[in-house]
Parts: C-alpha cells; sequence; structure tokens
C-alpha cells in the first residue's frame, strides 16, 4: 500500500500547490536553520579524541607567591621545573610537556623561499599519547629528548611541500640554520577543538613542525602563547627555575586506580616542593580530562548555544504551523475521506495514509533543509572566526537533516492525520 | 444475507436524545431486489448507515453474511464492508482527483488485489456499465448519469453480495434514472442482493420487495406480519432522524 499512499500524495501535492509549498519552506526553513546551528554547535564541542578522551589528562599545580587570599584555581599551565621534573619521574603511563612556537624553515628546494611554520616543541610521548597518524617513520626516541636530538617530526603537507614526497624519512631540514632529521611524517590530523594547547588558538590548524622540547630551548626557538610570571627571572623567562607558567603539561592514565595515585602523587609533589621553599601555597592540584579540561575552559562560545536554542525554537514555530497547514489540508478532505471509509479503507489505513503525505512533505522539506544548511554553513565559513573553515556538513549531520525533517513533518502530522480519520463517514456522504 | 434484529439507534445530545431507529426487525434473503420507503426523517438512511457498517447500531443485533457485526472493531468492520458490501450514493460520490479506472480501483486497493486483478476487475465493471471506452477520463468529464454508472462499476469491482444503494436516482433525470434502474435490477438478476433506499413510489413499484419506514419503525409491505413488527406510535419528544 506504500506504493499507492505515495502516489495519493503526489496527487494531493499537485492539487494544493500553494499549501504544500508552504509546508515545504516551513520545514525547510526550520531545519536549516536548526541543522545549521546544530552544525556548529556539535563542532564546537565535539570530542577532539574519543578514543582517548578519558584517559588524558592536563596537569595544575600552585607554584605562584602567597599574595592574599589563595586563588581557588591553579595556573592552567606548568613551569619548566615542575614539566622537566615530572616527565623525568614518570608516573603516568605516559606523559608529555609542550609549548607552541614558531620556526623559520630553509627550503632547499629550488624556487621555495624561507618561511615560517607553526611549531610544537614537546617530549617523544606526545604522539603516542594524541594518537597522532604518521605516513612514515614516528616519534623520536628518549635519548633525542635527553640529549637534544637534532631531530624533527614533520606533517605531510609540509613534507610535500619541501620535499614533494611524503617518505623523506632521513632527509634534512633546515630550521632556523640548524640541520634536523626527520624522524616522522605525521598524516593528516585535526583535533578540533586544538585541546591540548588553547593559547594558540582553539579551532586553528595545527603544527606542521614538531621539535624535541630540550632542543627547542638549546637552540633557543621562539615560543608563543601565554605566560604567567610572579618573581624575578632575570630576563629569562623560559629558563629552567624562572617563576613562569608556560608550559602544558599532559599525562596519560589508564585506569581510575592511577588517576587516584596521580594525584595523590601531585600533591606529595606539591607539598615537597613547599617544604623546599619553591611553592608558598597548600597543595592545590587538578587533572581534568579531556571533555572536562574543554568545559572548564568554556570553549564552546556561549553565542553557539544561544544561537541554537533560538534555531531549535523556530523549528518549533515552523512545525506548529506546519501542523495548522496540514490539520487544514486533511480537513478539508473529508469528503474524499468519507469515501475512502466507506468504500472499505479503515481509520489505521487513512492515518497511514495522511502520515506517508506528511511524512512526503518531510522528504521534500529535508532536501530544501539541506540546501539552507549548506547555505547556513557557508555563511559561517565566511566569519571572521578561528572556527569558520570547519563549518561543513559531515554525513551524519546530513543523515540528520533528513531524519529531523522526516521526523519534524511525521511529528507534525500525527494530530491532523488523527482528527482526519475520525471523520464520520455517513455525514459526509450524505453531505458531499 | 442481512439479518436484523430488535435494532435501535439513539442519537444523543447534551439537549435531545433522538430515536431514529426502533426495534427494527429485518431480513433480507439471498437473490432479493429491495425497496426500503418512507417519508423524509424517517430513519431510511439511519438503517442504510447501519446496514453499511458505517454507523454502529445502539441495540439489537445485526448479522452481514452470517457474521454478528456488533463485536467486530474499525479494522474488522472495514474489512467486512470492503468484502461484502457495495455502496451507490444519490451523489455518485466519485472522487473528482482521480479519473473512473482510479475511482473503481479505490475498493480494490484496501481488499489487497494484485496489479492484475485489479486492472482486470476494473476493466470488467468498467464494461459492464458500458464506460470502459473512457476510463481515463474525470468524473467532471461525465453526465450525472454517467457518474452513477461509474459509482454502480466501483460498487460492484470486488463481487459484493450486497449492493446498499440510497436514492441513487435522486439526481438524474427519468431517462438516466430508467437506466440506472436497469443496471441494479441486471445486477440483481445476476444473484447480488440490492436493497435499495427511496422515495420515489415508481423505483419502488420496480423491487420485489417493499419495505417502509416510519417513525424508525419498519413494515413490511409485501410479506406477512411474521417477518416484520407492528409499528409502535412514537412517544411524545422523541424525533426521528433521517
Amino acid at each position: 500500500m506504500l506504493g499507492y499512499y505515495l502516489d495519493l500524495a503526489r496527487r494531493s501535492f499537485k492539487k494544493n500547490v500553494a499549501l504544500t509549498i508552504l509546508m515545504v519552506l516551513a520545514i525547510g526553513f526550520g531545519v536549516g536553520a536548526s541543522m545549521t546551528t546544530l552544525t556548529v554547535l556539535r563542532m564546537l564541542a565535539s570530542d577532539p579524541i574519543p578514543q582517548a578522551s578519558g584517559k588524558l589528562f592536563t596537569v595544575q599545580l600552585e607554584p605562584r607567591k602567597a599574595r592574599g587570599e589563595n586563588p581557588p584555581e591553579p595556573p592552567e599551565q606548568v613551569t619548566r621545573f615542575d614539566s622537566e621534573t615530572m616527565l623525568r619521574e614518570a608516573k603516568g603511563d605516559r606523559q608529555a610537556m609542550m609549548t607552541g612556537g614558531s620556526v623559520a624553515i630553509e627550503p632547499q628546494r629550488p624556487g621555495l623561499d624561507p618561511f615560517f611554520s607553526e611549531a610544537r616543541f614537546t617530549s617523544m610521548d606526545f604522539f603516542a599519547m594524541f594518537r597522532v597518524p604518521f605516513v612514515a617513520g614516528g616519534a623520536w626516541t628518549a635519548e633525542d629528548d635527553a640529549k637534544n636530538g637534532h631531530v624533527v617530526v614533520i606533517a605531510r603537507t609540509l613534507a610535500e611541500k619541501l620535499f614533494g614526497a611524503t617518505d623523506v624519512i632521513g632527509k634534512t631540514v633546515q630550521i632556523e640554520g640548524t640541520p634536523m632529521r626527520v624522524v616522522g611524517v605525521t598524516d593528516r590530523w585535526l583535533p578540533t577543538p586544538h585541546f591540548y594547547d588553547l593559547n594558540t588558538g582553539e579551532y586553528g590548524q595545527v603544527e606542521q613542525v614538531y621539535v624535541p622540547f630540550s632542543t627547542s630551548r638549546e637552540l633557543n626557538l621562539h615560543r608563543s602563547g601565554s605566560m604567567e610570571c610572579w618573581g624575578e627571572h632575570g630576563g629569562n623567562s623560559t629558563a629552567l627555575d624562572a617563576p613562569c607558567v608556560w608550559i602544558q603539561y599532559w599525562v596519560e592514565l589508564e585506569s581510575d586506580a592511577k588517576v587516584a595515585a596521580y594525584k595523590d602523587y601531585l600533591v606529595a609533589y606539591s607539598q615537597e616542593q613547599k617544604r623546599t621553599g619553591r611553592f608558598e601555597r597548600d597543595p592545590n592540584v587538578r587533572l581534568r580530562n579531556v571533555m572536562e579540561w574543554l568545559d572548564y575552559k568554556e570553549v564552546v562560545p556561549n553565542d553557539a548555544r544561544i544561537q541554537t536554542w533560538v534555531a531549535l525554537g523556530f523549528l518549533l514555530v515552523c512545525l506548529i504551523n506546519t501542523i495548522g497547514l496540514l490539520l487544514t489540508k486533511f480537513l478539508r478532505r473529508s469528503p474524499e475521506i468519507g469515501v475512502r471509509r466507506a468504500l472499505g479503507a479503515s481509520k489505521r489505513s487513512i492515518f497511514m495514509q495522511l502520515l506517508v503525505e506528511a511524512g512526503m512533505i518531510g522528504v521534500v522539506g529535508g532536501l530544501l533543509g539541506l540546501a539552507l544548511a549548506w547555505l547556513g554553513l557557508w555563511a559561517v565559513r565566511h566569519q571572521p572566526t578561528d572556527y569558520a573553515e570547519l563549518a561543513s556538513l559531515d554525513l551524519p549531520m546530513l543523515l540528520g537533516t533528513f531524519g529531523l525533517a522526516v521526523v519534524s513533518s511525521l511529528l507534525a502530522g500525527l494530530l491532523p492525520a488523527w482528527r482526519a480519520c475520525q471523520v464520520t463517514p455517513a455525514l459526509q456522504l450524505k453531505s458531499h | 444475507m442481512l439479518t436484523m434484529k430488535q435494532v435501535s439507534k439513539v442519537f444523543r445530545t447534551a439537549m435531545v436524545e433522538t430515536h431514529a431507529l426502533r426495534e427494527l426487525d429485518l431480513q433480507v434473503n439471498e437473490g432479493e431486489f429491495v425497496a426500503v420507503t418512507g417519508p423524509s426523517g424517517s430513519g431510511k438512511t439511519t438503517f442504510l448507515n447501519i446496514a453499511g457498517l458505517l454507523e454502529e447500531l445502539t441495540s439489537g443485533s445485526y448479522l452481514l453474511d452470517g457474521v454478528d457485526v456488533k463485536s467486530l472493531d474499525d479494522h474488522a468492520r472495514s474489512k467486512l464492508r470492503n468484502e461484502k458490501l457495495g455502496f451507490v450514493f444519490q451523489s455518485f460520490n466519485l472522487i473528482p482527483d482521480l479519473d473512473l479506472f482510479d475511482n473503481v480501483d479505490v475498493p480494490l486497493r484496501y481488499r489487497g488485489f494484485s496489479r492484475g486483478d485489479r486492472k482486470k476487475r476494473i476493466e470488467s465493471a468498467l464494461e459492464r456499465v458500458g464506460l470502459v471506452s473512457r476510463m481515463r477520463h474525470y468524473p467532471a468529464e461525465l453526465s450525472g448519469g454517467q457518474q452513477q454508472r461509474v459509482a454502480i462499476a466501483r460498487a460492484i469491482a470486488g463481487d459484493p453480495k450486497l449492493l446498499l444503494a440510497d436514492e441513487p436516482t435522486g439526481n438524474l433525470d427519468s431517462q438516466m434514472a430508467r437506466e440506472v434502474m436497469q443496471l441494479l435490477e441486471d445486477l440483481n438478476a445476476q444473484g447480488t442482493v440490492v436493497v435499495i433506499v427511496t422515495h420515489d413510489p415508481e423505483i419502488a413499484a420496480r423491487a420485489q420487495r417493499n419495505v417502509h419506514i416510519v417513525d424508525g419503525v419498519a413494515t413490511d409491505l409485501d410479506r406477512g406480519p411474521s417477518l416484520v413488527r407492528p409499528a409502535k406510535p412514537a412517544k411524545s419528544g422523541d424525533h426521528p432522524a433521517a
């Protein structure tokens, strides 16, 4: 009977073109607006590393001077001294210290001028912890970390730019005048948001160059990102003992027990530092996993949430309008429904026929909604925000758009279809 | 074929209670052609609606081809209506957006016949009413008599045992009315039971049997009193309905 109902729906649309267009527009605009804002919200609020986000924790300690009241939250970054100590003690399953930076690259390829590239100065476990995919080679070794190895991991796009290929392990890249040996080439990787360092842009591109942290200090490579200092550092804020926080420290912990143990370790470490006089305040430590960290940092802009609620409200208004239009349309067909009932259609058959018609409106409205969502996201991509270029419909959202349109129209059709199938055939047949 | 015992139908509103049928007894047998007559508001149409399973009776019992309809739910009633009954209405009640073929197709769709079977039945039914050549025309392109013939084709396409006709000639001129009556008589001759509601004595005279309804009570004019309950006087304050 589905084919018959679809054919009847098609005829009904042809008969009431204006009314049908109104309903399709209502569903289309409601769904289009909702899916545009939902896509942006989903992109902003998505888990950047779903396979490990519950096991990766950022570390916060309180190393600042005791002035006035204790601040409720410790700084969001840690000192170089604490980072290197924790890295050395290696109490987690994996750990990495890091900071953002930028480096000048001198290509040896003819016709290519020197350029600056975003970089990350980090330690070996970074790649395994954050599940960075490699197209060739891999991370550097612990020895490279310890002995300032002149090694580098580069992104696939940079490898293609510098060498025209990705299989470039062992080749040399000139960084700030120093030849660095390529040990790994990362495949396309774009954690969104850029969770491990929100100081260098929440939704921007990832780095093209990865250098051992120790090497970056040896070569005095330019670092970027925020920094907070609370004492004298003799003009060298990145020195080992400088009273400045500027390093992100991440640790991977495989179980709840290990999380609890690591927290104990951080408290004990803070107490020890207080005893030696480095720390002045009582221990105040935090271990936040990826999603807790993004939540704490309020990465998702409030505007995006408000826009989504407004769009969903708009969809609701559109649905209520569609319910009214469907009610008008279906009840106007009471005489035909009366005849069909007399000729053997059950209430259920009439209900299904009308619901299929509502569903068809949803399918067409979904197509329109998809086009409008695409247009809306195109507009978002032209906004001056760092997440703009990521705004696009992926397959789940594409299917979601259709699903929302069809489910919305079916919901809108429920009441009108139910009312229409309550038509008393005897009354309609006599008055027709 | 059709057996009603003590059938009553009461329409109730907050203000008034209307007795449309009062303890009506009626039996219609295989092969019969019965005319149901009565003045306007006597209850003839209510009788037809109950007979056609379009309305539920208030009390009494109704057996259609041996099936007690009172216990059936909407789905079962619709199925029974589709399989056993054919309707012909005064105002034809064709669906204006469908051509003749698709109009005749409507009851067959709900019956679940195959595409080929439906096509055969539709063409055969339209052939019987002489309109097969116009099956892709729309109702608005036909005369009233032709539209009624299409309605008859639609009613008989599923081979119903009982054809219920409500003033089928009421909107037709005398020539067309004669043609439609001839068609109904032919169908009856071929074995279909026909019950026709009319207030036209000439039409009623062509039936084998006449049942007269007044104030919701039926009197069989052609049979002995054993088949029909004597008419009871209406209670004051009661209003028979159409």
